[in-house]
């Protein structure tokens, strides 16, 4: 960890402080407008297009509109409380990237103060950033509950539910990251990548497993149960119109990216470059890191929008068993395995290239297994298909023929009859 | 110290409402803003880790169950203020001012000096010298205590376990139950219409309408029908004399007919869609109808 952190004059922290913020609003109006065109495509569609070129400009002109609608306070909200929920969702969402870093040492220009592109640092930097996202839940839980309505009250319920179940899966999963770096510490782990390289591939079920929780904290499609506009309306925020439904907006647009910060950080290497840009010489020097590390996080946002665009909403009973009984048991069989690894080979007793083969021995099994053709079930002595057994309509059962005669038998017979 | 002085009166202020706030949200949240600042005061003291985990375990997940719970049970009851044990309120505040006096006593014989040892123990860093601690010398404790948690918790779901007598019918068994209903009983299978529909209102004690202009009975949820509410005074056969009842602005735009709100007020809409009724604030619509509307969220 340099030096530098929380030893910086004072305009230099406010600067920094400042790019945060302008990059984080800048990064979501582009995100609307990606997840628009992103998914527009998908469905055949162009998407925003007139505004700017591209269409940029559709979701400055819509969050424009957004802070000018009318104001309304329900009859039965809790006024205090209704006003203040989307301000406790939207301010812990900046205050996590104050660990998030973009880049190594570099010279502010037209000065020749040196400083890292990160805001600070501290020991147990990823902690803090679960720290904040979980105090941003509460502006959701509190919202839902203030709106004084059924169904904006069932989505906060939902989303407490969720948000603790899937912060345990997400904690476990950095466990093994931690372990394999040495620290918390979001800069030194990604020094630590520097030496061992990405932490994707060694770990890469923890990888996996954090990807599913990060779509599960954000209250994203498959995992929008909070929100789920076909039972609940629109959920917490439901009764929320104007300004303040901006705020929820803005927060879950910065979470979505916040979450693919960290994942970048924890994962793929953090700001540094690629392999094979990073062979070129200054790749990992001055600003062009802040490029590498927002085309990661870009890479996490279109994997949202891609999961979005492709995936129906889980069931809610589905979704909290997949989170209890089959992400959080295996991270910490997961972690089991990383720490006898880790042990085993800082005693020396395993050679890394061992365990590269091994699982390069497993890969190829699994791949192999994949071809060797299945063994059919025996054949079900196929039977007439009756379109009206039990007096009512039937339809044929998957794969099977809707059978000619049995259909048309009985509709002739009716119309003899 | 600054912050010490800065964060002291909020927490106090904080505590007071936990106590004193009639709402049990309004408590927690009290509660969870006294459990950040403490957090912030181990921050000052040099204790990041105790500063995170302080956040996580307490605000991020105790509090948040605790609203979980809330919300469940119903959180817009205001606890009654009738003693329930005789004379609880009474030895309540003797045993606290008994507690306070000891308190205050103990607290001002204390004398403080210089903390001494903090640079030896962060040597490495806060959270290495904290795990050498619990991982080293105090293992034993921690894993005791880590038991005792999962005893307590594993007790609590067999005490709250029920058994399931019979299967839970799957979801294809529940689509053959509802095709046999139909078979049997002619029962629709699918889903029940909406409400208005094919009406020029989209609220739900608007009924549909059929092809034929009569309101579908079944698009309305049986409670407001079973109360009377259900509006559909406003369509008749003839599209012309629907239309003048909703677009004039007169006595005659009948479109309460069974409804307790009478539209009296000279708002015109600007579109069909909304009714004018519902979007007036709380304070011009007549006395009479309020306690209704209250009726209707407590149930």
């Amino acid at each position: 960890m340099s030096d530098l952190f929380g030893n910086e004059p004072w305009w230099v922290v406010i600067l920094k402080a400042l790019c945060v913020f302008v990059v984080l609003v800048v990064f979501t109006l582009f995100n609307i407008w990606f997840e628009r065109r992103v998914v527009a495509r998908m469905q055949h569609r162009v998407g925003p297009n007139v505004w700017g070129p591209f269409g940029l400009l559709q979701s400055l002109a819509d969050g424009v509109k957004l802070a000018l609608k009318e104001e309304i306070f329900p009859k039965h909200a809790h006024k205090v409380v209704y006003f203040v929920a989307p301000v406790i969702a939207t301010i812990p969402a900046f205050l996590a990237w104050a660990v998030i870093p973009f880049g190594p040492e570099v010279t502010i220009p037209f000065t020749d103060t040196r400083t890292p592109l990160q805001l600070t640092d501290m020991p147990v930097a990823v902690l803090y950033i679960l720290a904040v996202t979980s105090i941003g839940v509460y502006g959701i839980v509190l919202g839902g509950w203030a709106s004084g309505s059924t169904y904006a009250l069932l989505g906060g319920v939902r989303s407490s539910a969720q948000m603790i179940s899937y912060e345990v899966a997400m904690g476990l999963s950095l466990v093994a990251v931690f372990i394999y770096a040495g620290s918390m510490s979001t800069s030194e782990i990604v020094a630590a990548q520097a030496a061992d390289g990405w932490f994707a591939l060694p770990l890469l079920p923890s990888f996996i497993i954090y990807m599913i929780a990060m779509v599960g904290e954000t209250n994203r499609a498959p995992f929008d149960l909070p929100e789920a506009e076909g039972e609940l309306v629109g959920g917490f925020h439901t009764e929320y119109s104007s300004l303040k439904f901006a705020l929820f907006f803005l927060a879950e647009y910065i979470n979505m990216v916040t979450v693919s910060a960290l994942a970048t950080t924890l994962f793929l290497g953090g700001w540094r470059a690629p392999w094979g840009i990073s062979q070129i010489d200054g790749a990992n020097e001055g600003y062009w890191p802040v490029l590498w590390f927002l085309g990661k996080t870009l890479l996490f946002v279109f994997l949202f929008i891609w999961l979005r665009g492709s995936l129906p909403r889980m069931r809610y009973d589905q979704f909290m068993k997949f989170g209890w009984k089959v992400l959080i048991p295996v991270s910490l069989a997961w972690i089991v395995v990383v720490c006898v690894m880790r042990r085993l080979i800082t005693d020396g007793d395993l050679d890394p290239t061992m365990i590269l083969i091994i699982a390069g021995v497993v890969v190829a099994a699994l791949l192999v297994v994949q071809f060797i053709p299945e063994r059919r079930a025996p054949e079900v002595a196929e039977t007439e298909h009756d379109a009206f057994a039990g007096g009512f309509p039937v339809p044929p059962m998957p794969g099977r023929e809707p059978s000619p005669s049995g259909a048309s038998s009985s509709r002739t017979a009716e119309k003899e009859a | 110290m600054t912050a010490f002085w800065l964060l002291a009166p909020i927490m106090v202020v904080a505590a007071l409402g936990v106590v004193l706030s009639r709402k049990a949200v309004h408590s927690a949240l009290c509660l969870a803003v006294v459990m950040i600042s403490l957090a912030m005061m181990y921050a000052m003291q040099d204790a990041p880790f105790l500063f995170v985990v302080q956040i996580i375990v307490y605000t991020g997940a105790i509090m948040m169950l605790f609203l979980f719970v809330l919300m469940l049970v119903g959180v817009d009851k205001t606890d009654s203020l009738v003693e329930t044990i005789p004379g609880q309120r009474l030895a309540a505040a003797v045993v606290g001012i008994l507690f306070g006096f000891l308190v205050v006593t103990v607290v001002a014989q204390t004398t403080v000096g210089p903390v001494i040892g903090l640079g030896d123990a962060n040597a490495d860093g806060n959270v290495h010298g904290l795990a050498r601690l619990l991982f080293n010398r105090y293992v034993f404790v921690f894993e005791a205590t880590s038991a005792l948690l999962i005893t307590a918790a594993l007790g609590a779901m067999v005490l709250a376990h029920r058994e399931r007598l019979e299967p839970k019918p799957t979801q294809r068994e529940l689509a053959l139950q509802r095709m046999q209903r139909y078979a049997e009983h002619g029962e629709h299978p699918g889903n029940l219409p909406t409400p208005g529909v094919y009406a020029r209102h989209n609220a739900v004690d608007v009924p549909a309408l059929l092809p034929d202009g009569s309101p579908a009975e079944s698009s309305t949820s049986k409670t407001l029908r079973d109360r009377g509410v259900v509006r559909d005074g406003a369509f008749s056969g003839d599209v012309a004399v629907t239309l003048r009842k909703l677009e004039s602005d007169g006595p005659e735009r009948g479109v309460i007919e069974s409804a307790p709100i009478s539209v009296t007020g000279p708002r015109a809409p600007k579109d069909g869609a909304a009714h004018p009724a519902d979007n007036r604030p709380a304070e011009d619509r007549p006395a009479d109808d309020r306690p209704a509307d209250d009726e209707v969220t407590d149930r």
